[in-house]
């Protein structure tokens, strides 16, 4: 019987850490490559509509701007929630809320225009997403409650209540009585950086400019290095004096902060009004480019690009080739898994046995909760 | 500037004809996208539009080429329109409420492409609104239900408090009131537009309460089946849904866009087509009633009468007297509604019992 | 009494998936893994479960395909997360995401498409016991599935030794390893039963529950399941109380909306969302209750040393 044994490395692997990533992007590809030959599609030119062609004109970069601001900003934000083993699955719905809460301002009192509103809007909106973040960090610091489990829960709630607003008290009153709110004024809307050439506005400057922030505090400050001893190992964080609640505090609230950062973008950006469904998911795509990016908040970066390459070339791929939208979906999946399964290496070294291993007696070992 | 960009898009398409009259430009192909909100298969509003959009594909052959996305997040979907106006679609059906302001945005930027934006209000030069006045056969479906329901109350299976549903709540129950006063409708909103799940629990519900007819402004044929399963009867939605309930449906309101893209299409290529603000009935084709069946053959007749009625413009769904659902007058004997006050109806006729959101 | 009963087959018909995959998670999690993937699981157990039966004609294939897909599916975990050891948290969300995506790409020609129904079980002179008959008699399979599973589960953990290595298997992994027994052996076997029920649980969804496939027909369910598994402190009959009652929550904000409460409908859909919350603090705050019984080593990876 062939078995798979791992084999403990005395140091985690510096070149595969940095390789873990670009095996999974790969295996995702050729897993692509396969499922496109599979639908009776030359995998060649799917693979350049897919993943090229959407960067070959000005206008559709401006989109890829647009769609990766959200994900780098939620990514890096939960990516210091994982550092320190802190489960929050919610992004969207402190997306949502934190959106909801910046609006306020252009829905709420439509004559208050001045050049104040839109800093304002990005309080509030982080605000907002950092409150919401904060139910299930007390719920999991005050009673030990799923934080899993209740920011998704959270999700789900954050949804219905931003479609009783735009269907009720906050829906246009010029509208018809359909379901969406005033479109906000100029000065509630994100500056559009090159208008010439497309639609992308400053969002995805201020989310790059989070991301490098919140790098410069996990590796340069005392705080990142609280919050990777208390993630790899909580009893070691304690004896170094380090409060595990203080940190579900400080990571949930900074991840819902930076998802409500990214729900004020979206919708004084791209959208300029709400409406029912303010996000394609981006909550939970965010997860992914949180892992791709090694949970480091500059790989968060470079992750949120392709993760919003892959909106695009889906939607290119739909057009020009009659390729399921699904494909999209399945992709994104299939690379979570291969991240992870690349990640093995770089704490193992794999071995291929032929026959099993005797049993030795000897002292297990236990991996910490994060496994990498 | 306007030359240019005519140029560019000739140049794009290659095969369009820009003339000295640029609007009234006739061309031999054209290529027509559309923007759907759900899945193509989902049975119900997507597919009818995708049903039609493959009408239009056989009635031009080689003259017209069709494209389509599904699925399309209203949320980014302004994206998505811009793609397909720049991919060459010389007119773009945005096939949902929630893709106006978007599409109008679109608009906006490319002027020299036609956009339709179906069942909203706003348009422009170059976007025109179209939509089907369901509400006509709500009310016949109110009188089949009247007629052979012995329980006296019908269950409505409901997704958003918007207007489009709110006329279609009231023209039931104008129409079931018409047979029978003392009609009652209970109302059960899943806030979804399709989710057979919580579709069928809503059904489930209903019937456990005792309605024995159900009717739905949601897509899925989940009511049907679940209708089906107790011996109940059901009208179909978006497309006639027989073949989920052979025994079980009544009628359908039947979506058949085709014959109206059909024509918007013939306007494109005669270089005819004008910016319009569409909203038809029964009486034009837009919607169609599937066959009454699996009801008495007098309530059948009933059925197709009212439907002639209608057509004829001898019946008027809203024409007062209507009380408002507080009991004041909202229609006086001889009035009819305006189409304003019924594209953006939120309240409820005297006899609902249901109160809808502030 | 009439309506009652109805009622309460409607409450039973929303909790059977919910039971039946909960009570599999509760065995993975016993067994020491921590399996967040259930929703991806369930969605491939249904869209499986509903192309073979509408392929085949034959209602119980489907439930066959429904379980072998959710297998199939967990199977995928356990070689991530038991073999190469990966971090089970993401692993599981990872499996829910393709699990989604995968389904609805498989079941994209077949949305909307009528399926079969097994028959339910009709005894005659039972069924017609009043009322008590209607409600336990003459129900689809999954009900009696889903009951038998619970007093299986509870059979096994409690009262069998391979039952008791389990659980060992979960409060100590180390310990367990020391004493021979074979740690990865137990999870992939407690994950696969997981992967099963939860299969069959999507079976019961496009079967039974809507006989039809549409995309995400799990609606969030496989996250119920695993709050459920929290909710009864990892024992298979308070699971069984706890699915009843979230089907009676679910069910009773339907009852509510159609009497005419005025409740805008938004705050009555998320009432079983909220409750589940509420309940999971309650839940948690007693630490004497979740103590004795969360598996220790619920979501640590282990690898044995070589």
């Amino acid at each position: 019987m062939i078995r798979i044994e791992l084999h403990r490395r005395s140091s985690p692997s510096a070149t595969l850490r940095l390789l873990s990533p670009v095996i999974g992007l790969a295996l995702a590809v050729i897993t692509g490559a396969i499922m496109f030959s599979l639908m009776g599609k030359n995998p060649a030119t799917a693979l350049y509509i897919y993943f090229i062609e959407p960067l070959t004109e000005a206008w559709s970069v401006h989109e890829l701007l647009i769609k990766a601001a959200p994900l780098i900003l939620m990514g890096a934000g939960l990516s210091i929630c994982y550092l320190s083993n802190n489960w929050n699955i919610g992004a969207e719905g402190q997306f949502i809320m934190g959106a909801l809460a910046g609006s306020i301002f252009p829905v709420l009192f439509t004559d208050f225009q001045n050049p104040l509103v839109l800093p304002l809007m990005i309080g509030f909106a982080m605000v907002g997403g950092a409150l919401w973040a904060g139910i299930p960090a007390l719920l999991k610091a005050r009673f030990n409650t799923n934080e899993i489990l209740v920011s998704l829960m959270l999700v789900y709630i954050a949804e219905r209540v931003l479609d009783y607003l735009v269907r009720g008290p906050w829906r246009n009153p010029g509208g018809m009585n359909f379901p969406e709110s005033v479109r906000f004024h100029d000065f509630a809307r994100m500056p559009e950086i090159l208008p010439a050439d497309g639609r992308a506005n400053i969002g995805i400057i201020i989310a790059i400019v989070v991301a490098v922030a919140l790098w410069f505090m996990l590796s340069r400050t005392l705080k990142g290095f609280e919050i990777r001893v208390l993630g790899t190992s909580p009893r070691a964080g304690r004896f170094a004096g380090f409060s595990s609640r203080g940190m579900v505090f400080f990571s949930f609230l900074i991840a819902g902060a930076c998802a409500g950062l990214a729900g004020i973008i979206e919708v004084a950006g791209a959208s300029a009004q709400l409406r029912p469904i303010i996000s394609p998911g981006y909550g939970f795509t965010a997860i992914i480019v949180a892992f791709l990016g090694r949970l480091n908040p500059l790989g968060a970066i470079l992750a949120g690009f392709i993760l919003a390459l892959t909106y695009l070339g889906g939607e290119a791929a739909q057009i020009s080739l009659q390729v399921s939208d699904k494909v999209s979906r399945v992709f994104q999946g299939a690379l979570l898994l291969y991240i992870l399964a690349a990640d093995t290496l770089v704490h193992y070294r794999i071995r291929i046995a032929a026959r099993p291993r005797a049993d030795k007696p000897d002292v297990p070992r236990q991996t910490s909760e994060k496994g990498a | 500037m306007k030359k240019t960009l005519l140029a560019l898009l000739a140049a794009g398409t290659a095969l369009s004809l820009p003339t000295a009259t640029p609007v009234l430009a006739q061309q031999d192909t054209a290529e027509a996208c559309f923007v759907y909100v759900g899945s193509r298969t989902d049975g119900g509003w997507s597919q009818a539009h995708d049903m039609a959009r493959m009408e239009v594909e056989e009635h031009f052959g080689d003259a017209v080429t069709t494209t389509f996305v599904e699925n399309v997040a209203e949320a980014t979907s302004e994206g998505t329109i811009e793609r397909l106006a720049r991919s060459g679609c010389d007119i773009v059906f945005t096939t949902s409420f929630g893709f106006m302001d978007p599409t109008l945005a679109v608009a906006e930027r490319f002027p020299d492409v036609k956009f339709e934006h179906a069942t909203g209000y706003k348009t422009a030069d170059n976007m025109s609104a179209y939509n089907s006045r369901f509400y006509e056969g709500r009310f016949i479906q109110g009188q089949i239900a009247a007629s052979i329901s012995e329980t006296g109350t019908a269950g409505y299976i409901a997704s958003f408090p918007i207007p489009e549903v709110v006329q279609g709540i009231n023209a039931f129950l104008l129409g079931a009131q018409s047979i029978d006063p003392e009609f009652s409708v209970r109302v059960v909103w899943v806030n979804s537009w399709y989710d057979p799940g919580a579709e069928a629990d809503a059904a489930r519900v209903l019937m456990d309460q005792g309605v024995d007819v159900i009717t739905q402004h949601t897509d899925s044929t989940a009511p049907m089946q679940e209708a089906a399963s107790r011996g109940i009867k059901a009208f179909g939605q978006a497309l006639d849904q027989i073949e989920a309930g052979p025994e079980t449906q009544l009628t359908a309101i039947i979506d058949s866009w085709g014959p109206y893209y059909i024509r918007r299409l013939e306007a494109v290529l005669d270089g005819t087509w004008e910016s319009e603000n569409i909203w038809d009935g029964l009486e034009s084709g837009i919607l169609t009633m599937a066959p009454y069946t699996n009801m008495p053959d007098d309530v059948a007749a009933l059925a197709a009468e009212t439907e002639e009625a209608i057509k004829a413009g001898d019946l008027v769904v809203f024409s007062g007297p209507i009380n408002r659902q507080d009991g004041t007058e909202w229609l006086a004997e001889g009035d009819v509604a305006d189409d304003e006050t019924l594209l953006g109806m939120n309240f409820y006729v005297e006899g609902v019992d249901d109160q809808l959101p502030e | 009494m009439e309506l009652a009963l109805a009622v309460l087959v409607t409450i039973v018909t929303a909790a059977t998936p919910l039971l039946l995959a909960a009570t599999g998670e509760l065995v993975v999690e016993r067994s020491g893994v921590l399996n967040l993937g259930v929703e991806g699981m369930m969605v491939m157990g249904a869209v499986g479960g509903f192309l073979a039966a509408y392929l085949s004609g034959n209602p119980f294939l489907g439930m066959l395909a429904g379980v072998l897909f959710g297998m199939g599916m967990a199977l995928l975990f356990g070689f991530l997360s038991l073999t190469l050891a990966t971090n089970q948290y993401a692993t599981g969300l990872a499996l829910t995401i393709i699990g989604l995506g995968l389904a609805s790409l498989i079941g994209e020609p077949f949305v909307g498409r009528a399926g079969i129904r097994p028959p339910h079980l009709d005894i005659p002179g039972l069924s017609d016991i009043p009322f008590v008959g209607p409600l336990l008699f003459g129900r689809d399979p999954f009900f009696y599935i889903s009951l038998a599973l619970v007093a299986g589960v509870v059979w096994f953990l409690f009262y069998t030794k391979p039952g008791l290595t389990l659980r060992a298997v979960g409060d100590n992994h180390q310990s367990a390893h020391a004493l021979g027994i074979k740690v990865l052996r137990y999870r992939y076997l407690a994950v696969l039963f997981g992967g099963a029920c939860a299969g069959l649980a999507g079976a019961q969804l496009s079967l039974v529950y809507t006989p039809q496939w549409s995309e995400n027909m799990t609606a969030g369910r496989g996250w119920i399941a695993l709050a459920l598994v929290v909710f009864a402190s990892w024992r298979p009959m308070r699971v069984l109380v706890g699915a009843y009652l979230f089907g009676a929550v679910s069910i009773g904000q339907l009852h509510a909306q159609a009497l005419g409460i005025p409740i805008p409908s938004q705050a009555l859909t998320a009432l079983p969302y909220a409750a589940t919350i509420v309940v999971l603090v309650i839940i948690s705050q007693n630490r004497r209750l979740t103590m004795i019984n969360t598996p220790a080593s619920l979501g640590k990876s282990f690898v044995p040393d070589r």
